[in-house]
């Protein structure tokens, strides 16, 4: 079976310094990875060259996406072919419709796959479900883009676009950052809703609380822009435990 | 990958949809200005003597006055003896059924249909083309209310002691070296009354269009809205792409009495002259309102796409008790064009208040200048204000400048006053691309959602009409709808 996504010895660069440093790892469909590591370890970065930020430039490696090549893709056509990136800081777009921007967001994804646009009624049934699972108000689509909304709506609403647009790979950059208990118990489930054979998930965290929420499959350690070690939920455990610490000393002397 | 670095290069160009010509068979008067140019002018309309004699004062005020150089504007000197002060069509008929078939093709192709039965519902339109009124439509319905929308000319003729007894009361002859010129050789526009109580059920609208070459157009709107009135008034304009500039100098007056309210919206889309700055519009206009009635209300929505250089300052004197301001404003400035504009607020009756929302679009290499004055006088007590002042840059080669001036002489008065800049951001286009939306249509979203505010105080219809202009304006037309 083809991977869903394969990272092939992959360096990227930010303002000219170097911040991954050779990351393999391959996820299947089907399967939760979550990426943990120390502070500055490249995580973000690993999430943000994925979905093609610009200034992240690559300088080494290759990925594979549903086994095309990812790299050279437009970041709006990767967001066409299914991956997703719920953002660690959520941008505002003042006086943009919430709603309005979700819908032209799926639509232009749907006219990509030659799929008939939504028009407004038919786009408000399928958010009505989303908004209620989430424990949000309809008023929330009403509201600016982001436009005031605390950091925990920010977050809420990235969940909120995620579980519309229904990805074939989904990136978690730090979603349980700023957070309460009760926000990451809703916005777990709404990723866990997400689980499917055909679907998978990379979620980026510094803290392992996230995943008692949400099980992952594999837990990968990255230090120093390198996955230094990789287990199952157990290492996440460990981590919590422990810390960084033992794989920070082997990174320097490394 | 497309950037944002090449959607601000594409941005830079620009397409004017309205730039075509249009073969009317036209009187042009001989290029230069003198006292023999206004008198003849003013024989022309059959104009009766005190109005010409107004003229003349104007034309003698004009001649002892200086071009004003204080706007943060740059342009060569303008040549007032190489420009026609006067072009008529030479076959106007009387109405929307008799017209020059050349010209009735003209408004269709700008979509303005002129015969009543084809027409948008609800706007009454009146025409003018280079300096005369072609058609005014919806006259006899209105005129069943009392209210009078017509040509200024016909106003001149129909209505003389109701014009002469408001022209220049809010914008006096001497008031500005272009409202002088104007007053002197003012061709035609719209006059509207809207008498006691009445509120007037369709919005009045103007088209000004710019046919002729090497002519100025210098129309003249003057519309009062009596005690207890309410109307609704828009004006658009275009002109054809020409390689020369331009001038265009107008003037509006605006009267509110008690309880009156006048709303007046512009979308001006003037020819901005093309990517290189060679030719465009000089858009050189007084307008101004007297809220002299107390708990009156003034309001200026502008939405300025076009012109290669602006000049205007839509202002309000509250000076009935109570009374209120409002300027709502988009301008655009892409490529070399260059705007200053903004408005003034001055405080003058008891409890009046006035808001002030700019937003300033600069793209290519256009320079946008807000400029704005809210004055409080000595008792204006507990006069209020509101300004919001904010700049959206497209590109590193455009600017944004914001000159508010600010003279408060009354204690109680309370004022606020917010102000921003910024850039279309990397984050926000990125962010938009991850969910599957181009950069074009990003930098759409992006500018338009900048000017909702102004957008939601537009009539409907108009309000889309902006939206769409903005895009053709700034070259981002794109897939969103």
């Amino acid at each position: 079976m083809q991977p869903m996504l394969e990272i092939r010895n992959l360096h990227a660069s930010v303002a000219d310094k170097p911040i991954l440093k050779g990351v393999i790892l391959t996820v299947n469909a089907g399967e939760v990875h979550a990426i943990m590591g120390p502070n500055g370890s490249g995580k973000s970065t690993l999430a943000n060259v994925l979905a093609g930020r610009p200034n992240y430039v690559v300088t080494g490696g290759e990925v594979l996406y549903q086994g095309k090549n990812l790299l050279p893709m437009k970041p709006e056509d990767r967001a066409r072919e299914g991956v997703f990136l719920a953002f660690q800081y959520p941008v505002e777009i003042p006086g943009v419709n919430n709603a309005y921007f979700l819908k032209s967001a799926l639509n232009a994804i749907r006219r990509y796959h030659g799929e008939p646009e939504l028009d407004a009624i038919e786009f408000l049934q399928l958010v009505e479900e989303k908004l209620k699972a989430l424990g949000l108000d309809e008023s929330f689509t009403k509201r600016g883009l982001n436009e005031g909304f605390s950091g925990g709506e920010k977050k809420r609403n990235e969940i909120f676009q995620l579980l519309t647009i229904q990805p074939r790979l989904a990136i978690l950059d730090e979603t349980d950052s700023g957070l309460d208990i009760d926000a990451l118990r809703i916005v777990s489930q709404g990723v866990n809703s997400l689980r499917a054979p055909d679907r998978a998930i990379l979620l980026v965290t510094h803290y392992q609380r996230i995943l008692n929420y949400i099980k992952p499959d594999f837990v990968h350690v990255l230090v120093d822009g390198r996955i230094a070690d990789s287990g199952g939920e157990e290492l996440a455990h460990e981590l919590e435990r422990d810390g960084y610490a033992r794989f920070e000393a082997t990174a320097k002397v490394a | 990958m497309v950037t944002v670095d090449q959607v601000k290069e594409q941005m830079a160009k620009q397409e004017y949809k309205f730039g075509f010509t249009a073969d009317v068979e036209m009187d042009v008067f001989p290029t230069g200005i003198n006292e023999d140019v206004v008198r003849a002018i003013s024989r022309w309309k059959e104009e009766p003597e005190w109005l010409l004699e107004w003229r003349l004062k104007s034309y003698a005020y004009w001649k002892s006055m200086k071009e004003p150089k204080w706007a943060n504007i740059t342009y060569g000197p303008i040549d007032y003896q190489a420009i026609s002060y006067f072009a008529a069509p030479k076959n106007k008929g009387t109405g929307p059924t008799e017209m020059d078939p050349e010209i009735k093709k003209l408004y269709d192709r700008l979509g303005i249909p002129l015969v009543e039965q084809e027409r948008l519902a609800g706007v009454a339109v009146d025409a003018v083309l280079d300096s005369v009124s072609v058609a005014t439509t919806f006259k006899d319905k209105l005129a069943s209310m009392g209210i009078i929308f017509s040509s200024f000319s016909e106003a001149v003729k129909e209505h003389p002691d109701l014009v002469r007894k408001w022209l220049g009361f809010v914008v006096p002859q001497n008031d500005n070296f272009f409202a002088a010129l104007n007053s002197a050789v003012f061709s035609d526009g719209s006059f509207a009354y809207i008498p006691p109580g009445v509120r007037c059920p369709m919005e009045l609208s103007t088209y000004f269009r710019i046919n002729a070459a090497n002519t100025g157009q210098f129309e003249r709107t003057l519309i009062i809205a009596d005690k207890g009135s309410y109307v609704s008034y828009l004006e658009g304009c275009t002109a054809p792409m020409r390689d020369e500039n331009q001038l265009h100098a107008a003037v509006v007056e605006l009267i509110a009495l008690d309880d009156a309210e006048l709303k007046y919206s512009t979308i001006q889309n003037w020819y901005p002259g093309d990517k290189n700055g060679k030719g465009g519009i000089y858009n050189f206009v007084t307008k101004r309102g007297r809220a002299v009635g107390k708990n009156s209300k003034l309001s200026w929505t502008q939405v300025e796409t076009g012109s290669a250089i602006t000049w205007k300052y839509p202002s309000c004197w509250l000076e009935g008790d109570n009374a209120q301001g409002e300027f709502y404003s988009v301008a655009v400035c892409n490529n070399h064009q260059q705007a200053d504009t903004g408005t003034k607020m001055i405080h003058i009756g008891k409890n009046t208040r006035s808001t002030i929302v700019s937003k300033g679009i600069s793209a290519g290499f256009g320079q946008n200048t807000y400029r704005g004055q809210v004055k409080v006088m000595r008792g204006a007590t507990d006069a209020r204000n509101y300004s919001q002042c904010d700049s959206l840059l497209v590109g590193d080669k455009c600017g944004a400048h914001t000159f508010p001036y600010i003279e408060v002489n009354e204690p109680t008065a309370t004022l606020e006053h917010e102000a921003s800049t910024s850039k279309i951001g990397e984050d926000q286009m990125f962010y938009c691309q991850q969910r599957g939306i181009t950069p074009e249509d990003a930098t759409n979203m992006i500018v338009n959602g900048f000017c909702k505010k102004v957008f939601n105080n537009l009539p409907m219809e108009f309000a889309v009409e902006a939206q769409k202009l903005i895009v053709v304006s700034l070259n981002l037309e794109g897939t969103v709808g």
